[in-house]
């Protein structure tokens, strides 16, 4: 991204290590690299695709929002619910429904965080729980399988477009509308204001409160749309999919160099750590590492890259003469 | 304690210690002397270096040369602590404690006495809290979470943390600001005190009543450079402002050419519930306005509430001639206003974002088409305005945040230009900057006047609010107090409606 000159370096950091993770998971179990299997990687990756960027707008502006996984469960299972009692519900009104039940349990967040001012750890630690708890309450503590869902519905992820599982399509047109809405308008602009001096965003005339709550609209939206995807893909609802999630796109975020600070962060950069991690969540079983060890390794190698992206951030972020604007009387 | 002379005990000298920041030079060979049992008044304006020298005496800067002496043996200060274990204690203006603790633990805080298995010894903390507070005549306890005490309150806490250190040497900084009449009278019974016990005390006020009334040496700081030292008994106030301000006003300084235009804002009565009171001035186009006060005396947040970043109470504001409300900082740029902030490094420039788009932040809708940012038109307008003042940086795509301090304040200003104010608000324009980017300031806002613009110039530096004011407002305790038309300001009246000592009846 060329918005953000320093991060040219960190970006192409990450996608070198993703090569060289690549060439040594190739090594030991060749197949991984098949364009069959990458593509099937990429698919697979396509929510953590779509939850990064969206939990990156959210970061950008200091904030952070746990409960992405819990919206897209109960997005999930409202859709799948429409579904099941009326089966010919076309799907552009499924995924019109998805997306509302998004917006307003994003609204409810951005409201409370905005508008309340309750700092967006709490807010969404506790929607996190709301949700999840709403799901059991609205499904009757049922689970809900492919059985319950429409042929259409159930199509829909595996469907093809020009050779591209529609779910790949879709977490790529999101990709796009991200970088159109991140680098090219000034909402974007705003919120990497905000995020990275928030008293200069407000002498600039940006409303903090109507941004902020945006952002966590857009976050909810988001999630919904991935709460459709999500139980059409593996055609199953149930309070417990998606369950712990929001820590692996919070991950993707770190890895990718946007900074839990604010204020700094890139389309691409967010990509490559969900990216990273797809491959990592993906070689592990190729590679024969035992489950019981996969949860440490992957851990391990996620704590790796952010002690290097992290260092990087120390040289490029640095306040250059930081002391003589302080200097003078107080 | 009247009797200490030249031949009291020296406690703390300084010799030649000089100080500088890439860009700026903040001491140059500074000297300073300090003796037991004496008060000793540390004058200068602000930027005048006197933070730089109570941060190398409490060991936070390393001064680049130069040799401090305590109690007659050579050190180097490695920190406040270093500081504190040499005896030199600093009591800040606006105090920094821990709310939420007790007194006891604040004053104890980085020296907690332990006990036996290295815990903390709360009964010997406890009974020496107590002890020290009487000692000030604190009458709250020791037990009292700081929260719940007053500013004054806070100073003795402060004191008693001095104390319980063993500080020799204590340095006050401008620790009358937040007082109250008696509080300052029963502040000055504690230092009064603290020399006779054969204390040192540096004594850090804007203030010359009570630099007259409780001095008993002076030195005074100039541009970072001493310029005198002496007993007080031996000066007059008028002296120390000749002094403190020294160059020749009004000759460096570019000159008005051409007269004002029409008037462009009116305010008239603007209230603040705490801040600020019946504030009312005009303004023209092509005119330079200044504010002067000391330090809080709520001249900037009257610029945040004209900027609609502070609510007000009552009064009105007029522009060319039309009545507006401005609750917003949107709203105050829509209505052609332009804010420069104070502290232009916190509150101007977004570091991460690139040069063009801390410019052109404060304005995007010109370079918006289809509600899509055209890069092409941001650039050429950020170029146009950095390139007229002369901003060094590798590109237009560099972050703000790898510019050196002057170049970004540049940054800010361009903001403001961008967004083509009618009137343009600057706080503290050259605070923090060398002379010789002073004079460029200067030229620049000069320029701009002439222009056309209107400009509002808040300073605390009597030079440069009588060389480039056309008009002077005197704000003290939220109030105005005083105007200067153009050429009858004098750094002396400056100094007296200014510092006046504010009586409050409480």
């Amino acid at each position: 991204m060329k918005a953000l000159g320093q991060n040219v370096p960190r970006e192409a950091m990450l996608a070198a290590i993703i090569v060289v993770l690549l060439g040594l998971i190739g090594l030991r179990a060749p197949v991984f690299l098949s364009p069959g299997n990458l593509l099937g990687v990429l698919t697979d990756t396509s929510f953590l695709f779509m939850l990064a960027l969206a939990q990156m707008a959210v970061i950008l502006t200091r904030g952070i929002d746990l409960s992405v996984a819990a919206n897209l469960a109960l997005s999930g299972m409202i859709v799948t619910l429409a579904d099941r009692a009326h089966p010919g519900l076309s799907l552009p009104v499924l995924f019109a429904l998805a997306a509302l039940s998004g917006l307003i349990l994003g609204a409810f967040n951005g409201a409370l965080i905005a508008f309340v001012e309750i700092p967006p750890i709490v807010v969404t630690l506790g929607t996190l729980s709301i949700y999840r708890g709403l799901i059991f309450v609205i499904a009757g503590g049922q689970w809900l399988t492919s059985n319950d869902m429409s042929r259409s519905f159930l199509a829909f992820p595996r469907d093809t477009l020009l050779g591209l599982p529609n779910l790949l399509v879709v977490a790529l047109v999101v990709s796009v509308l991200f970088w159109l809405l991140l680098n090219h308008t000034s909402f974007g602009r705003n919120l990497y204001a905000i995020g990275g001096n928030p008293v200069a965003a407000r002498y600039c005339g940006i409303s903090l409160t109507r941004q902020i709550f945006a952002v966590y609209i857009l976050s909810g939206v988001i999630s919904g749309l991935c709460g459709l995807l999500w139980v059409s893909r593996y055609g199953i609802a149930y309070s417990g999919i998606a369950q712990g999630y929001e820590l692996t796109v919070i991950a993707a975020c770190v890895i990718g160099g946007v900074s839990i600070a604010g204020g700094i962060g890139s389309i691409v950069g967010a990509l490559l750590g969900a990216l990273f991690l797809g491959i990592i969540v993906n070689a592990l079983p190729v590679m024969q590492v035992s489950p019981f060890w996969q949860v440490l390794v992957s851990g391990v190698i996620i704590l790796l890259a952010v002690v290097l992206n992290a260092r990087s951030e120390h040289r490029a972020g640095r306040l250059i003469l930081k002391t003589p604007a302080r200097e003078g009387t107080p | 304690m009247a009797a200490h002379k030249d031949n009291a005990e020296i406690l703390l000298s300084l010799d030649g210690v000089s100080k500088g920041f890439p860009g700026v030079r903040a001491l140059e060979a500074v000297r300073l002397t300090l003796r037991a049992g004496e008060v000793t008044a540390l004058i200068g304006e602000n930027g005048a270096g006197k933070s730089t020298l109570v941060k190398i005496l409490t060991g936070l800067y390393r001064p680049d040369a130069g040799r401090l002496t305590v109690a007659g043996s050579d050190v180097k200060l490695e920190g406040v602590r270093d500081a504190a274990r040499h005896g030199i204690v600093a009591i800040h203006q606006e105090t920094v404690m821990f709310d939420d603790l007790t007194v006891a633990e604040n004053i104890f805080m980085g020296h907690m006495p332990k006990g036996r298995g290295g815990f903390v010894d709360w009964p010997q903390i406890n009974q020496r809290a107590a002890r020290l507070l009487a000692e000030v005549d604190a009458d709250f306890s020791a037990h009292a979470r700081v929260s719940t005490l007053s500013v004054a309150q806070k100073h003795l806490v402060e004191i008693a943390r001095a104390l319980s250190q063993e500080a020799r040497i204590i340095i006050m900084d401008e620790p009358t600001a937040a007082l109250s009449g008696h509080e300052i009278t029963d502040l000055f019974k504690i230092i009064a005190r603290l020399k006779a016990q054969g204390r040192a005390i540096l004594f850090i006020s804007h203030k010359f009543d009570e630099i007259f009334a409780i001095a008993d040496s002076w030195a005074c700081l100039r541009d970072g450079v001493h310029v005198g030292e002496g007993r007080m008994g031996a000066v007059t106030q008028a002296d120390l402002v000749r002094l403190m301000v020294g160059r020749p006003v009004g000759q460096m300084f570019p000159q008005r050419r051409s007269p004002y235009g029409p008037l462009v804002l009116e305010a008239e009565g603007l209230s603040h519930p705490t801040e600020f009171a019946d504030i009312s001035f005009s303004l023209h186009r092509g005119e330079i306005l200044g504010f002067y006060g000391l330090v809080g005396a709520g001249r900037s947040e009257v610029m945040q509430a004209l900027f609609g970043l502070t609510p007000i109470s009552a009064g009105s504001i007029r522009i060319d001639g039309k009545p507006v409300t401005i609750d917003s900082a949107g709203v105050a740029i829509s209505v052609g206003l332009g804010f420069v902030p104070e502290d232009r490094q916190h509150e101007g420039a977004i570091l991460a974002l690139p040069i063009y788009q801390n410019v052109t932040l404060a304005k995007l809708q010109p370079h918006t088409k289809h509600g899509v940012l055209s890069r092409s038109s941001e650039l050429a307008a950020s170029r146009a305005i950095t390139g007229g003042l002369d901003l060094r940086a590798a590109g237009q795509d560099q972050a703000a945040g790898q510019l050196s301090g002057g170049n970004q304040q540049k940054v800010v200003i361009a903001k403001w230009l961008a967004t083509n104010p009618k009137i343009l608000i600057l706080d503290e324009p050259t605070k923090g900057i060398d002379i010789g980017a002073k004079a460029a300031v200067h030229e620049f806002i000069r320029t701009q006047a002439e222009e056309g613009m209107a400009v509002i110039m808040v300073s605390s530096e009597i030079p440069e609010i009588i060389g480039m004011a056309d008009r002077v407002m005197v704000m003290r305790a939220g109030r105005i107090v005083a105007e200067f038309a153009a050429g009858t300001a004098t750094p002396e009246k400056l100094v007296a409606v200014a510092s006046q000592d504010i009586e409050v009846a409480a």
